[in-house]
């Protein structure tokens, strides 16, 4: 019998976010409110430095004054701010010597994300730290990278163990004033990772951290700073996943990265935050501030996919301060059902000679909205700086919508700017094409769309190209209409 | 192999085939000519199964199944293969990636392992010959950049790969030069046999000087108003169509 577009429907039922379980582990987790109290008990609780708790509370003061942005292309019922609890912990013994020592129930969990620490210790020399709710719970191949010089733990860790570190570059590029979200978790954030490459040294294998959302009534603020000191090189991977809830869960991360002369940064995100449900309920709210630095002929490479989340505004950028830096930005953006996504990069030449690449490539299905919003700003002192800029949108019905929000600043008359854009809805000619050839819908979609991807995945490290060539088949089943 | 009875089809609902009868056995070659409009490329649509045309009366059997229950993908794997008149560039998936997943897609249906990827290289090889394919058009992504005449090549080169029981070629001499029309016109004739049939839709007689038909047909106003041999390619070419167009009688 034809296997008809109802049949599609009826089986795709089945497939939700496959990420949607919760972990039934003891939390420790602290009333919901947010007052300078608050701020006091959380740099408490992780027995900061007072140093950490001025700058927490200077923070929590700016944000006070701060109104949340509205500028973006999304509409959401604002969080309330006092409804949201902002530290929560997974119980365990304080101090662990190895994973053996972590909850069974946490090990589970990782598990089931696929991330079992061991088999990638085995498989693929991969560095993994694993952030739950705030904390931090397990960091793998910490010792090998240490014979190198690498320091790779949790955000607390580092603040205990190489303060000097910390203070000198937390908040240099993301200063804690910059926006509103930012601004939260200067005050906040419970914990992320730290990574620090010695000079000269090229790290061995991918850094990677996991983000996880576990209890209900939470927010993760968490922190990522990464210095590839002169003449380093690291890459590094992020990926989230939360459970299915009903209700907006709020992240609001920062990333800084400082690349000092010659160094090189490769940072990939797999974004998979829990997107809410057909209807639109639930599903995370990812607000978060990713920026570079970039000194004398440093670069930074920027490369996302992001199919989670309800509403995501994020746009990771370059600073590119030294002459000859460069800036690059890929990434795939998909929404489906009522996702709303405004997303982008700012790209800000101030060096002499500076380049930047932008490649966005959105993807639209159901009912969602798909923005791309980036910045080019040239300075008056980055002669000769290049950029090129390609967005392009592709539609997958025809209740949603692809916008593209490009902004050029250019004070200097040397600087080379070229901007490509174009929307395109998925061909009804391409499917039937693939179809005559016997290939069904569903596959003919996920190889149109992965090809239509195709630059910005080329650019992901293997492990990732693969996981997020799944999610992208995931994410889009059953949306072609 | 193909029995077509009082086919009746239209789209957007205009009747455009308005009692189309034809039959096609294994081993022959049929030309469908006709004026521009006269339903040509939309017969070779239905038969495809392209979903924006209706069809509301008569039937398609196709070895004794009844082809309009099937789905595209599933007359595909039956082994209906049409040659598109404008091939569909697809970016970012590799021709060659394309053309496993198809054929893989048709073994698993015949209940036939995936090839291996050195038996499909080396039938790539094979086939690729036959039209003269350039290797880097292989890797490119399909029909992506290529001339109009890759286009059609490329058609064929995919056609010999799916090895089809019934082949619809849809104005594949559109847009060829004398040197492409005879390299495809090679490739069609090569892959003939006695197990398969080819339907030939075009507007000229040209490429009939090629790959000869054993029927050919004109079809004017949705019905085939006239069949004859190859000789009625020849007279349509000298007198043009107009004089079938004032005697609409078989």
């Amino acid at each position: 019998m034809a296997y008809t577009e109802n049949d599609l429907k009826e089986d795709l039922k089945g497939k939700e976010y496959e990420f949607g379980f919760t972990t039934d582990i003891e939390s420790d987790k602290i009333s919901a409110g947010l007052n300078e109290n608050v701020v006091r008990l959380i740099s408490e609780k992780k027995n900061e430095p007072d140093w950490l708790l001025d700058y927490r509370l200077r923070a929590f003061r700016t944000w006070e004054k701060m109104e949340e942005p509205e500028w973006a292309h999304v509409k959401y019922d604002k969080p309330d701010f006092q409804a949201i609890s902002y530290y929560a912990a997974p119980k365990q013994p304080k101090v662990l010597n190895s994973l053996d020592e972590v909850d069974p129930e946490l090990r589970k969990t990782m598990d089931k994300l696929g991330i079992s620490i061991e088999e990638q210790k085995r498989l693929s020399g991969v560095a993994v730290d694993f952030v739950m709710d705030s904390v931090s719970v397990a960091t793998s191949f910490k010792e090998k990278l240490a014979e190198l010089g690498i320091i790779f733990c949790s955000f607390s860790e580092a603040v205990k163990e190489h303060p000097e570190l910390i203070k000198k570059y937390l908040g240099t590029v993301v200063p804690m004033t910059d926006n509103f979200y930012a601004a939260l978790n200067s005050a906040v954030f419970s914990d992320g990772s730290f990574c620090y490459i010695p000079k000269g040294v090229r790290c061995p294998m991918e850094l990677s951290t996991y983000f996880r959302i576990n209890e209900s009534g939470t927010g993760q603020f968490e922190r990522t700073l990464v210095v590839a000191d002169k003449g380093s090189y690291c890459s590094y991977l992020e990926g989230c996943t939360a459970p299915q809830r009903d209700e907006n869960q709020l992240h609001a991360a920062v990333v800084e990265l400082i690349a000092l002369d010659d160094a090189e940064i490769k940072y990939s995100t797999v974004q998979n935050w829990y997107p809410g449900d057909q209807d639109g309920v639930g599903g995370v709210f990812n607000f978060v501030t990713k920026r570079g630095l970039c000194e004398t002929n440093a670069k930074i490479s920027w490369t996302q996919v992001e199919t989670g989340s309800a509403v995501t505004w994020k746009y990771p950028s370059c600073v590119l301060k030294g002459d000859n830096s460069s800036g690059e930005f890929y990434s795939v953006a998909v929404t489906n059902n009522f996702q709303q996504a405004d997303t982008g990069t700012k790209m800000l030449h101030i060096g002499k000679n500076t380049r930047s690449t932008i490649i966005s490539k959105g993807i639209s299905a159901g009912k969602s909205q798909n923005s791309y919003r980036g910045l080019v700003k040239i300075g008056k002192g980055a002669s000769g700086a290049r950029n090129f800029s390609q967005c392009d949108s592709l539609l997958m019905s025809d209740r949603c919508g692809a916008h593209t929000f490009p902004y050029i600043e250019c004070e200097n008359s040397t600087a080379k700017i070229e901007h490509e854009a174009t929307t395109s809805k998925i061909g009804e000619d391409q499917l039937f094409y693939c179809l005559q050839r016997g290939i069904d819908e569903e596959k003919a979609i996920s190889l149109i769309v992965n090809g239509y991807a195709k630059e910005v995945l080329n650019k992901l490290p293997m492990e990732f190209a693969v996981e997020a060539q799944k999610l992208l088949e995931i994410s889009l089943e059953g949306s072609v209409g | 192999m193909l029995k077509i009875k009082n086919l009746h089809a239209s789209t957007e609902d205009k009747e455009i085939l308005k009692g189309v009868d034809l039959e096609v056995n294994a081993g022959e070659v049929h030309a469908i000519m006709g004026p521009n409009g006269s339903g040509k490329s939309t017969l070779a649509m239905v038969l495809a199964g392209r979903e924006d045309y209706e069809v509301t009366e008569g039937s398609i059997e196709f070895n004794g199944e009844d082809l309009v229950d099937l789905a595209p993908e599933e007359r595909a794997r039956e082994g209906v293969f049409l040659a598109f008149q404008y091939p569909v560039e697809i970016p970012g998936v590799s021709n060659i990636n394309f053309l496993r997943a198809a054929i893989n897609e048709k073994r698993t249906h015949h209940g036939l392992e995936p090839l291996s990827g050195k038996d499909f290289l080396s039938l790539v090889k094979e086939k690729s010959a036959l039209v003269e394919l350039d290797d880097k058009l292989k890797n490119r992504s399909v029909n992506e950049g290529f001339s109009g005449g890759e286009k059609k090549r490329n058609e064929i080169f995919q056609m010999a790969m799916l090895e089809p029981k019934l082949a619809v070629l849809d104005e594949t001499d559109s847009g060829l030069d004398i040197d492409a029309l005879k390299i495809v016109s090679h490739g069609v004739n090569s892959l003939k046999s006695k197990e398969n049939a080819t339907i030939i839709v075009t507007h000229y007689q040209r490429l009939l000087d090629y790959i000869v038909p054993d029927f050919v047909h004109v079809l004017y106003d949705g019905k085939i108003v006239k069949s004859g041999s190859k000789e009625l390619a020849l007279e349509l070419e000298e007198k043009g169509y107009d004089w079938i167009k004032e005697k609409p009688t078989v």
